[in-house]
C-alpha cells in the first residue's frame, strides 16, 4: 500500500519509509560466524549481542551509530555468504562471475606464454559476450580433497574431505561423527549396544584422543597450530592418537607441548 | 561596481581555463558569463552518455573541436553487465555529423561503435584529428579502413583494449601515400597480422609520430626496422618479443633501441623471452613508464630491468615480480608513482608466486611519490595496510584485490576493517577506493566519516547490513561513483539516501539485497534520475515488490529515461507506458 505518493513534496524520506516496517528502532542481530543470510531481507529481531539503533532521517543525520566495540573474526575459517551465484568456499566448484575483477585479455597470460597464438580470449573475433565468459571460467577448481583418516584402537580408517570444511572446529566435529560409532563398536566386545561417546578435545589436548597429522614433509605434527588454508595445503593424511601416547612418541623430548 | 569586460576579452580569459570543472564553474557566474563560455567551450566531457541527450549538449555548446564520451559501467570491464546494454554512439555522431562538422576529436569509453559509425566518422568530419576508442567493441578492421582510407588530417588512431572484429590486416593500407600526419598508432588489442610493409612505409612517412604500439602478431625481428624508421618514437609497445636467440637479431635490436633517445614509455613484450630482454638495458634509464604486464618472464629477469629503471614512475607488471622484485623496485625507483600488479593466474588457489603484501609494504615505504596502487594478491593484514598507511599519505589511488573473496587478516583472522579504516582516515587525497578482504559495517563507517575526497568506491563481498551503504551514502560527500556486488545492501539505505544519488554520476548493485518494490519507489520518487533494473521475466508489474533485484543500475539524467534498452533492462518508477520498452 503506498501512501501519499500523489502529492509531490519535499519531504521525501518520511513517505518513502512508510513502506518499511513502522519500527523505528531496528535491532540488526549479528551472528556469531557473520554468517550473512544472504538476501533474507528480514533480520530484524533483539540481537543480543550487538543492536544498532538505526534511526531514519535525512542524509547527513548522524543518528546510526555502531553501539558495540568491532568484533573480532573468531574463528581461523573464512564467512560464508550465502549468495546465490557466487562461491567463496573453495568446497564449492563453481567459479564467481566477474571475480577477480580483470580483464579478459589478462586472464590467460600465463598459460597462453607458450604459444604464439593470440590470446585465446583474443578481442580479434567478436566472440558473443556469453560464450566468451563460459570460456573463462577458472581454470583449476578445487575439487574434493580427500585424505585418510585412522584412529588408534580402530582397524578401519576413513576418509575425509578436507575442503568441506573451513576451521578446525568443524573438522573436530566431523572427526567425532566419523569415528565416535566405529570406537563404541571396537569397545564392545560383548556384544551390548554400548552408549557412545563423544570424541572431544581432540585439538586442545584435554580430551582422551588428540588429532595430529603428516605433512608433505613426512613430519607428524600436531593439528591446530597454523592458520587453516595453510594446513590444508600441507596435509597428506589425519590420524587420531591418544593424548597418553604422545609423550611415548616424542623420545627423548622432555617437554612436550599440550597446547590448552 | 562592477565594469564588465568586452565579450571578446572575457573570451580571451576562458580560453586559458580548460578543466571542465573550472569550466561549468565560470558558466554559473552570471548569464551573460554562461553565454560567452558557452560558445568558446571548444571541448566536452560526457561522463554517462545517458546523463544527457546529443541534441541537449549541441544546443548548449553550439561550436565545439573536441567530444569524450563514457558509456557502459565499469563492471562492464568484469562481464557482469550483458551484451546488448547500450552505450551506442551512433546517435551521438550522426548528430555531430550535423552540428559539428569541424570536429577534431573523438574519445570514447565502453561505448558500442560500429563500422556504419566509423564511416560516418570518416565522412563528416573535415578536420578529423584524433580517435581514441578505450574498451569498445562493436567494430570491425572495415571500420578502420574507412578511417584510414577518409581522415587525411588524422594524428591519432588509438585502440586501447577494444574488442575488435579482425577481418584482416589489409585495412591498414588504406592510408594513402601522402598521409603523413600520423603522431600516435595503438593497434595493440588487434590479433591478426598487419601487412608489415605497409605498416613499415606508413611509419617512414610519419615524421611526428611519437607513440606506437603494435599487435602480438609483429614479430620481434622486425621491430629494428621499424624503430630504425621512427628514431623519433616516445611510446612503443613491441609485439611478441620472443625469437630463437639469434646474435644478428639481437645486436641489430639493441642497436635500434639505442638510437630511439626520445623513448620513455615501453610496454608489449608478449611471451617475452629473456634473451631478448637486455637489448632494452640501454634505454632502461630514460624509461617512465614500463608495462611487462603481458609477460611471463620471472622475477630475476624483472628485477635486472628495473633496477636500471631509475626514472621509472609507472610500472604495470604480474605477480611474477614477487617480494623479491618489489624490493628491488622501492630501492632502485624513487620516483615512482604507479604500481600495478595483475595476477598470472587469477584462479588457481595457491600459485607458487612468493608476492606477498610485504611487497607491497616495501614500495610504499621506498618510493616517497607513489600515488596511486593498483594490487591483486591472495594474503593481506591490518599491520600492513596501517603501515603503507602511515608511510603513504599521499595516495590518491588505493584498489587491493585479495583474491579469495572475504579473507581476513591472515595473521589475526579479523577483518580487514581497521586497516583500510587507516587508508581512508591517513590518506586525505584518497579519490579511488576498491576494497577487499573480509570486511564488516565497520570498515564503511570510517569510510564515510574520513572518505571527504572519494570520487570513485568499489566493493564486493563486504559489509553486514544497511548501515554500511547508509555510512557510505551519508558520509561520502565526493562521491560520483559507487560499484557494489554481493553485498548485503538493501532498500533502507537505498531509500533513505535517495537524495545523494542526484549528486552522483552513478550506482551499480548487483547481487545485493535490493527489492524490486524499493526500486519503483525510488524511480517515482527521483524524476531526475533513472533506476534501471536487469530482469529476464516478461512482466515485471507479475513480480511481488518484495522480490530482489539481480542487477540495479541507477544514474542521474536530464534526458529521461532511454529508449534504446534491450528487452532485458527496465526503467523503474515511470509511467506505465514508459516502463515497458
Amino acid at each position: 500500500m503506498e501512501s501519499g505518493y500523489s502529492r509531490v513534496d519535499e519531504e521525501i524520506h518520511p513517505q518513502l519509509l512508510d513502506l518499511i516496517p513502522k519500527e523505528r528502532n531496528w535491532f540488526v542481530k549479528r551472528d556469531d560466524d557473520h554468517n550473512i543470510e544472504g538476501r533474507s531481507r528480514s533480520r530484524h529481531g533483539n540481537g543480543d549481542e550487538k543492536k544498532l539503533e538505526l534511526r531514519l532521517g535525512p542524509p547527513g543525520v548522524e543518528d546510526w551509530s555502531l553501539s558495540d566495540t568491532p568484533k573480532s573474526y573468531k574463528s581461523p575459517a573464512k564467512a560464508s555468504a550465502n549468495v546465490p551465484n557466487t562461491s567463496q568456499k573453495r568446497s564449492a566448484p563453481a567459479p564467481v562471475v566477474g571475480w577477480p575483477p580483470i580483464r579478459s585479455f589478462r586472464k590467460n597470460i600465463a598459460s597462453s606464454s607458450s604459444k604464439q597464438a593470440p590470446p585465446s580470449d583474443s578481442q580479434n573475433v567478436v566472440v558473443p559476450d556469453n560464450v566468451a565468459k563460459k570460456e573463462k571460467t577458472m581454470e583449476t577448481c578445487q575439487k574434493g580433497f580427500f585424505v585418510k583418516i585412522n584412529m588408534n584402537g580402530v582397524p578401519i580408517g576413513r576418509k575425509v574431505d578436507l575442503n568441506a570444511y573451513d576451521s578446525y572446529e568443524k573438522l573436530s566435529t566431523a572427526v567425532d561423527e566419523l569415528f565416535r560409532g566405529l570406537l563404541a563398536a571396537q569397545k564392545d566386545t560383548s556384544g551390548n549396544q554400548e552408549q557412545e561417546k563423544a570424541i572431544t578435545g581432540l585439538l586442545d589436548g584435554c580430551g582422551e584422543y588428540t588429532l595430529v597429522y603428516e605433512d608433505n614433509e613426512g613430519d607428524r605434527m600436531l593439528v591446530g597450530d597454523v592458520p587453516w588454508h595453510m594446513f590444508v595445503s600441507t596435509v597428506k593424511r589425519l590420524r587420531v592418537i591418544k593424548t597418553s601416547e604422545i609423550s611415548n612418541i616424542c623420545l627423548g623430548s622432555k617437554q612436550v607441548k599440550i597446547r590448552h | 561596481m562592477v565594469y564588465s569586460f568586452p565579450e571578446d576579452v572575457l573570451e580571451h580569459v576562458f580560453s586559458f581555463i580548460t578543466s571542465d570543472k573550472d569550466r561549468n564553474v565560470v558558466s554559473l557566474v552570471c548569464k551573460s558569463w554562461y553565454e560567452i563560455e558557452r560558445w568558446c567551450r571548444r571541448r566536452i566531457f560526457v561522463g554517462n552518455c545517458y546523463a544527457v541527450s546529443p541534441g541537449i549538449v549541441i544546443r548548449r555548446f553550439p561550436d565545439v573541436k573536441s567530444v569524450e564520451l563514457k558509456g557502459k559501467p565499469h563492471f562492464a570491464d568484469f562481464n557482469l553487465v550483458p551484451d546488448g546494454w547500450g552505450g551506442y554512439v551512433y546517435p551521438w555522431i550522426v548528430e555531430f555529423s550535423r552540428a559539428y562538422p569541424w570536429l577534431e576529436e573523438i574519445w570514447l569509453k565502453r561505448m558500442v561503435v560500429t563500422d556504419e559509425s566509423l564511416e560516418l566518422i570518416s565522412k563528416s568530419f573535415k578536420s578529423f584529428k584524433v580517435l581514441v576508442l578505450s574498451s569498445c567493441e562493436g567494430f570491425s578492421t572495415d571500420g578502420l579502413a574507412a578511417i584510414a582510407a577518409n581522415c587525411r588530417n588524422l594524428r591519432v588512431l588509438d585502440l586501447r583494449e577494444s574488442e575488435v572484429e579482425d577481418l584482416s590486416g589489409h585495412w591498414l593500407s588504406h592510408f594513402s601515400d601522402t598521409f603523413t600526419s600520423l603522431e600516435s598508432l595503438n593497434i595493440a588489442c588487434l590479433g591478426s597480422e598487419v601487412s608489415f610493409s605497409a605498416l613499415e612505409r606508413l611509419v617512414a612517412r610519419s615524421p611526428n609520430l611519437k607513440t606506437l604500439k603494435l599487435n602480438r602478431a609483429v614479430p620481434l625481428d622486425k621491430l629494428s626496422t621499424l624503430l630504425h624508421r621512427a628514431p623519433q618514437l616516445v611510446d612503443f609497445g613491441t609485439g611478441a618479443y620472443s625469437a630463437e636467440t639469434r646474435p644478428d637479431t639481437y645486436s641489430s635490436l639493441s642497436e635500434a633501441f639505442s638510437h630511439c633517445k626520445e623513448l620513455k614509455d615501453l610496454s608489449g613484450f608478449w611471451d617475452a623471452s629473456p634473451s631478448y630482454l637486455p637489448a632494452i638495458y640501454p634505454i632502461c634509464s630514460r624509461l617512465t613508464s614500463l608495462n611487462l604486464s603481458y609477460s611471463p618472464i620471472q622475477s630475476p629477469d624483472i628485477t635486472k630491468i628495473i633496477t636500471q629503471c631509475c626514472n621509472l614512475q609507472r610500472l604495470l607488471v604480474l605477480d611474477y615480480i614477487e617480494d623479491t622484485g618489489l624490493n628491488a623496485l622501492a630501492m632502485s625507483c624513487k620516483n615512482l608513482q604507479e604500481l600495478r600488479v595483475f595476477p598470472s593466474e587469477p584462479y588457481v588457489v595457491n600459485p607458487n608466486v612468493s608476492l606477498t603484501e610485504q611487497g607491497l609494504v616495501s614500495v610504499c615505504e621506498g618510493c616517497p611519490k607513489l600515488e596511486s596502487v593498483l594490487f591483486f594478491c591472495r594474503q593481506m593484514s591490518n599491520s600492513a595496510l596501517i603501515t603503507i598507511a602511515r608511510t603513504r599519505p599521499n595516495l590518491k589511488c588505493f584498489r587491493l584485490c585479495i583474491i579469495e573473496p572475504q579473507a581476513p587478516d591472515y595473521l589475526t583472522f579479523e577483518p580487514l576493517d581497521s586497516g583500510f579504516g587507516a587508508i581512508v582516515e591517513h590518506c586525505k587525497s584518497l579519490t579511488r577506493l576498491s576494497l577487499s578482504g573480509f570486511l564488516t559495517d565497520r570498515v564503511f563507517e570510517y569510510i564515510g566519516t574520513h572518505g571527504k575526497k572519494l570520487k570513485m568506491l568499489s566493493l564486493a563481498f563486504a559489509g553486514d547490513s544497511d548501515l554500511g551503504l547508509h555510512y557510505i551514502l551519508s558520509g561520502c560527500e565526493s562521491l560520483r561513483k559507487l560499484e557494489i556486488r554481493d553485498c548485503p545492501f538493501g532498500d533502507k539505505a537505498l531509500l533513505a539516501n535517495a537524495d545523494k544519488l542526484e549528486t552522483m554520476r552513478s550506482l551499480w548493485m548487483s547481487s545485493c539485497s535490493v527489492s524490486f518494490g524499493a526500486c519503483k519507489l525510488l524511480g517515482q520518487k527521483m524524476p531526475r534520475v533513472n533506476v534501471e533494473v536487469m530482469d529476464e521475466s516478461d512482466c515485471l508489474d507479475c513480480k511481488p515488490d518484495g522480490c530482489l533485484v539481480e542487477k540495479l543500475y541507477v544514474y542521474r539524467t536530464v534526458a529521461g529515461p532511454r529508449h534504446d534498452m534491450p528487452h532485458f533492462i527496465w526503467t523503474m518508477g515511470q509511467d506505465p507506458a514508459y516502463s515497458l520498452n
